[in-house]
């Protein structure tokens, strides 16, 4: 245990590590906190959290298993991605081939249903916690309404997930939900042409759904995750005494008096 | 004293000169990114809007007359209409469902055209009798080729109770 402590130790002391991590290898609490700041990952996050703030009964960490299944969302569909041809001769063969053929591809694609059904359900528990504690008060305003946009972008990934298989289920649901769109006053139409590339649900729409589900609709969640992620720092942390609700804060003025 | 300061006169005139060149560059440059984005929103429009559709004809060749028997209702389900042989003659309705585009079906016990998906019913004549559907199906032109085919054309409508006698 000391020996690898110790190589641990020499490793973080050689050059090449120093120039990738610049904050230096103390245990001081200002070199800790530099590790999170230097870091361009790390610092979206705070270099300094309280605890009781990782207490399970905080959060029920929502956010946290909501950000894990887009990892393994995103992990599975690449890999999918691999064995799907977004044409409409292979579309349902390949799923059938992903199913029954390539090897793992049963499970990775049972991995990334089931993921997607478990970040639709954990962004709604996420914002029932959100809502339910008062944590969309200011000065939280902004990252709630993010936290919207990263919703509909959820559920625009699971509705262009859908058409992928190709199959009837997929075909008449994406024309029923596509017939939705039409609904919208004046451009329904312009919008229901635009959105298929075409009057039907045909080749077009399998090609523009996947582009949607695998490239623009996942940058945009990334773009959006790494905002709303940033601003809990920005907007105080976990916890701040000014988004308590003032109900709350009123009770627990009485009890004191 | 006024007259002792003649040639600070010029300054501010210049002063405001600049401030004038910088909002009308302000101005020309604003005015230029915004004629850049409206022209790319139309060009991006444009782009996503497919010139060319593969996509099925809306004319369909229903084939003889003598294929659909008096009183018959007959669905193509690949181009989506009814051909029907009533007594007052032949005419055609669209089968997709005008509440969301479902194919409807029809039912020859209860004798109505009926939509799958939402519960929508239709009568023999296109007629909404129930359900969510805002509008009755449509009637498509039908008409005879020079070989005799019975002939649809989905891309028109014509209206109710125009029936081809063959």
């Amino acid at each position: 245990m000391a020996t690898s402590a110790n190589y641990f130790d020499q490793l973080r002391k050689s050059r090449i590590w120093r120039s990738i991590f610049r904050s230096g290898t103390g245990t001081s609490t200002l070199h800790r906190s530099l590790v999170i700041q230097q870091d361009v990952f790390l610092h979206l996050f705070p270099t300094k959290v309280r605890r009781r703030m990782l207490n399970i009964g905080v959060t029920w960490y929502l956010g946290t298993l909501t950000f894990g299944t887009f990892v393994i969302l995103v992990s599975t569909g690449v890999l999918l991605m691999l064995y799907y041809h977004p044409s409409v001769p292979q579309a349902y063969s390949d799923t059938k081939d992903l199913q029954f053929v390539v090897s793992s591809g049963l499970f990775l694609r049972n991995l990334h249903r089931w993921s997607a059904h478990a970040m639709v359900f954990l962004v709604f528990a996420h914002m029932f916690r959100v809502f339910y504690r008062g944590a969309y008060r200011p000065p939280r305003e902004f990252n709630w309404i993010i936290g919207v946009i990263l919703l509909l972008i959820t559920l625009l990934l699971s509705y262009t997930g859908y058409l992928l298989p190709w199959d009837q289920l997929a075909f008449w649901a994406i024309t029923v939900g596509s017939n939705i769109a039409s609904a919208v006053p004046v451009v329904g139409n312009k919008i229901h042409f635009l959105l298929l590339g075409g009057n039907l649900v045909n080749a077009n729409a399998l090609l523009r759904f996947y582009v949607l589900h695998c490239m623009i609709l996942p940058l945009a969640a990334i773009f959006l995750i790494a905002i709303h992620f940033w601003r809990i720092r920005k907007d105080g942390g976990l916890y701040s005494h000014s988004s308590q609700p003032p109900a709350i804060a009123d009770i627990s003025a009485t009890k004191e008096a | 004293m006024r007259g002792a300061m003649p040639d600070e006169k010029p300054a501010p005139q210049s002063k405001s000169t600049d401030r004038d060149r910088r909002a009308f560059f302000v101005k020309l440059g604003l005015g230029s990114l915004s004629i850049a984005a409206a022209g790319t929103a139309v060009f991006a429009y444009q782009f996503l809007s497919p010139n060319v559709l593969f996509e099925p004809s809306p004319i369909i060749n229903a084939g003889q007359p003598e294929h659909y028997p008096l009183d018959s209702v007959t669905l193509d389900v690949n181009s989506g209409i009814y051909l029907i042989h009533s007594n007052e003659g032949f005419f055609s309705l669209g089968a997709v469902c005008t509440h969301l585009g479902c194919l409807t079906a029809w039912n020859p016990e209860l004798g109505i055209i009926a939509c799958p998906c939402h519960g929508s019913k239709f009568s023999r004549t296109g007629a909404k009798i129930e359900g969510p559907a805002p509008r009755p199906l449509p009637w498509y032109r039908v008409w005879l080729s020079e070989e005799g085919n019975l002939m649809v054309d989905r891309s028109t409508t014509i209206g109710a109770m125009q029936f081809l006698r063959v």
